[in-house]
């Protein structure tokens, strides 16, 4: 049987007419009722609904659509992208965290390691890889594969897609704070080309833990915030169902972080979401991680790291009581 | 990973300053109303300008009150060897972030609570007659939530320090990131720990001291970045707050949890440091962790 469609909020105006078309067709087979008028209207009329529910996304859709089941996730891009991968696993010192791929692979014959927070696509593989949620063991590989990247002159990258660090009792005692805090210091100081693509979820701590470098590239439809929309609802309302409304005031999506100056460039997403069409996603994002890698493999060693670390230094807005 | 979070914790030590327990004389006293506190660790009831007298500390339990920035840099810093800077920056609400309460009068409201223009303050210093570049938290400011402001003011501190090959010692107290400024405060742990690099790059040292209550994206930032890393006893320290853990572990959190005492059990700071010994204890510190260069002049030339 085949899996049923997995429906957004967003889409269910839609689904309703597309129900009711089916009807009308089966009522039109069944009764020999003219009805031909009918359902060339209808028709239409969901063409039209379709081309604006996708075409005038709020930030709230895109979160929904980001966080859609079927969405090409982290093991998607580094399978079809990539060639001769070599997983790497263990933090060395506690366990291997699922929830975190690292790996070495091939993009187009450059050499690469490569980085991604790592969701399931069942409930059982969801379970063994928390979400999606890394615990400290799974930023500490991930610094593991950093170093071994830098030792041997290979860029990075990676792949954010998780609703944050797990926030777990033993990740508090494993000290998670520590392991992102760390991971931050020796992202910002690599000095080999870091290449970041924000592919669904970006939350939070766990996400920048990975999530900062020499461009960031961000998909459509993904999004990238301090904190999730239902917390921030929680905390500004006392109610997580207003999440809505703290989506958009929390400026998440991709187009709003260009503007803000955190994101370099947006790849576009077929109408409804990359999961309609994963293979122009790949190829869009083959092809800006290629450019970008291409760019900055160009640079010397300490001008890489100097511009990080300026691009990272002009983030933030103002004002001076001097002025 | 909040501040809202953090409070709502009912096992939660609170935030809670000296003036915020203010009580009636007790009963017989000469003393006026006013100038009493009850103690959060043993309830008993103090004269103000005793605790005030011995670094805002019980000296019946022990209990450490919280500090305001300027009552710590006055505890901490050798005396009018502080001077300020960075201060004439200010925040903006660059998202015009306008919930059920607009960020513009939040600010606002925390400027005049707290007479400071942010949640950190900034400056040169002398510990025990050393130079060295001194940052303090207030948690009065927003729950010293770490927004543009902040996140700049951190890494100026380390630039300046590096600049100046100082050592460098933050005093920390936050709720975390500052959700009202949105991606721009997520990307203020990037820039912190930047600078905290650099300065690290540079081989001098960092000393942080973790005090009540220090949470989320400052924690996961330049907080635990320390060469070494010292707390006040009974601070509350982690990364999600109390209540966010308890759901997900789905369990009654062990007594003790986040507390300094459980993170040394733990091995994630190197000590817990009484208010009166901290000035010495990081003394002692900058005073081995000299930068190479000068500790081979320090020993005439040799190790």
């Amino acid at each position: 049987m085949a899996k049923p469609r997995h429906i957004m909020e967003f889409e269910r105006p839609l689904i309703e007419l597309e129900r009711q078309l089916e009807e009308l067709r089966q009522l039109d087979l069944a009764d020999n009722v003219e009805l031909s008028a009918e359902i060339d209207a209808l028709a239409a009329q969901i063409e039209q609904l379709h081309h604006e529910t996708y075409k005038h996304l709020s930030p709230w859709d895109r979160v929904q659509i980001a966080r859609h089941p079927q969405r090409p996730k982290t093991q998607h891009y580094v399978e079809t992208l990539f060639d001769d991968v070599v997983e790497l696993h263990g933090d060395r010192a506690f366990g291997d965290d699922e929830a975190m791929f690292a790996g070495l692979a091939t993009l187009d014959g450059r050499r690469v390691a490569v980085l991604g927070h790592r969701k399931g696509t069942n409930t059982k593989e969801n379970i063994r890889r928390n979400f999606g949620s890394p615990h400290p063991e799974g930023f500490r590989k991930a610094m593991r594969v950093m170093e071994l990247a830098e030792k041997f002159g290979l860029p990075v990258v990676s792949f954010l897609d998780t609703a944050g660090a797990s926030p777990g009792l033993e990740d508090e005692e494993r000290g998670q704070a520590w392991a992102i805090a760390e991971s931050l210091a020796k992202l910002s100081g690599l000095k080999v080309p870091v290449v970041v693509v924000g592919i669904g979820e970006g939350g939070s701590g766990g996400a920048l833990a990975i999530g900062f470098g020499d461009r960031l590239i961000m998909l459509e439809n993904a999004y990238y915030s301090v904190i999730s929309p239902e917390m921030c609802a929680q905390i500004l309302y006392k109610d997580a169902s207003q999440a809505e409304t703290a989506s958009s005031c929390l400026r998440m999506t991709a187009a709003d972080l260009v503007g803000l100056g955190v994101v370099d460039e947006i790849v576009s997403e077929p109408l409804g979401g990359a999961q309609t069409a994963p293979d122009q996603v790949f190829e869009a994002v083959r092809e800006s991680v290629n450019r970008a890698l291409l760019e900055l493999e160009a640079v010397d060693a300490a001008v890489l790291v100097a511009r990080r670390y300026e691009k990272l230094r002009a983030i933030g807005e103002y004002c001076s009581l001097d002025e | 990973m909040s501040i809202t979070d953090w409070f709502s914790a009912r096992e939660t030590k609170r935030y809670t300053q000296v003036a915020d327990r203010r009580v009636a004389a007790p009963a017989g006293s000469d003393v006026p109303d006013g100038v009493w506190v009850k103690c959060d660790g043993c309830k008993r009831t103090i004269y103000e300008g005793e605790l005030v007298e011995n670094g805002r500390v019980c000296s019946a339990c022990g209990h450490h009150f919280d500090l305001t920035a300027p009552q710590r840099i006055e505890l901490l810093a050798d005396e009018d060897s502080f001077v300020e800077f960075g201060a004439d920056l200010a925040p903006c609400d660059p998202l015009s972030f306008v919930a059920a309460k607009p960020y513009g009068a939040q600010l606002i409201a925390a400027t005049e609570k707290s007479g400071l223009p942010e949640a950190v303050v900034i400056g040169r210093a002398r510990i025990a007659e050393q130079p060295i570049v001194l940052a303090v938290m207030d948690f009065r400011f927003i729950g010293a939530s770490m927004g543009s402001v902040v996140g700049e003011k951190i890494a100026r501190a380390f630039e300046t320090a590096t600049a100046e090959r100082l050592p460098i010692v933050i005093v920390t107290a936050s709720g975390g990131a500052r959700m009202q400024e949105g991606m721009l405060s997520l990307m203020q742990m990037a820039k912190t720990s930047a600078a905290a690099r650099q300065h690290a790059d540079a081989g001098l040292v960092y000393i942080s001291v973790l005090t009540n209550p220090t949470y989320g994206g400052v924690t996961a930032s330049f907080a635990v970045l320390g060469d070494v890393i010292f707390a006040e006893p009974g601070a509350m320290i982690g990364f999600a707050g109390p209540k966010l853990v308890e759901q997900t572990t789905r369990q009654k959190l062990p007594k003790g949890f986040q507390t300094s005492e459980s993170l040394l059990e733990h091995g994630m700071i190197d000590g817990i440091v009484a208010r009166g010994e901290l000035g010495s204890r990081i003394a002692s510190v900058i005073g081995y962790l000299k930068p190479v260069e000068a500790r081979a002049v320090a020993n005439g030339g040799g190790f």
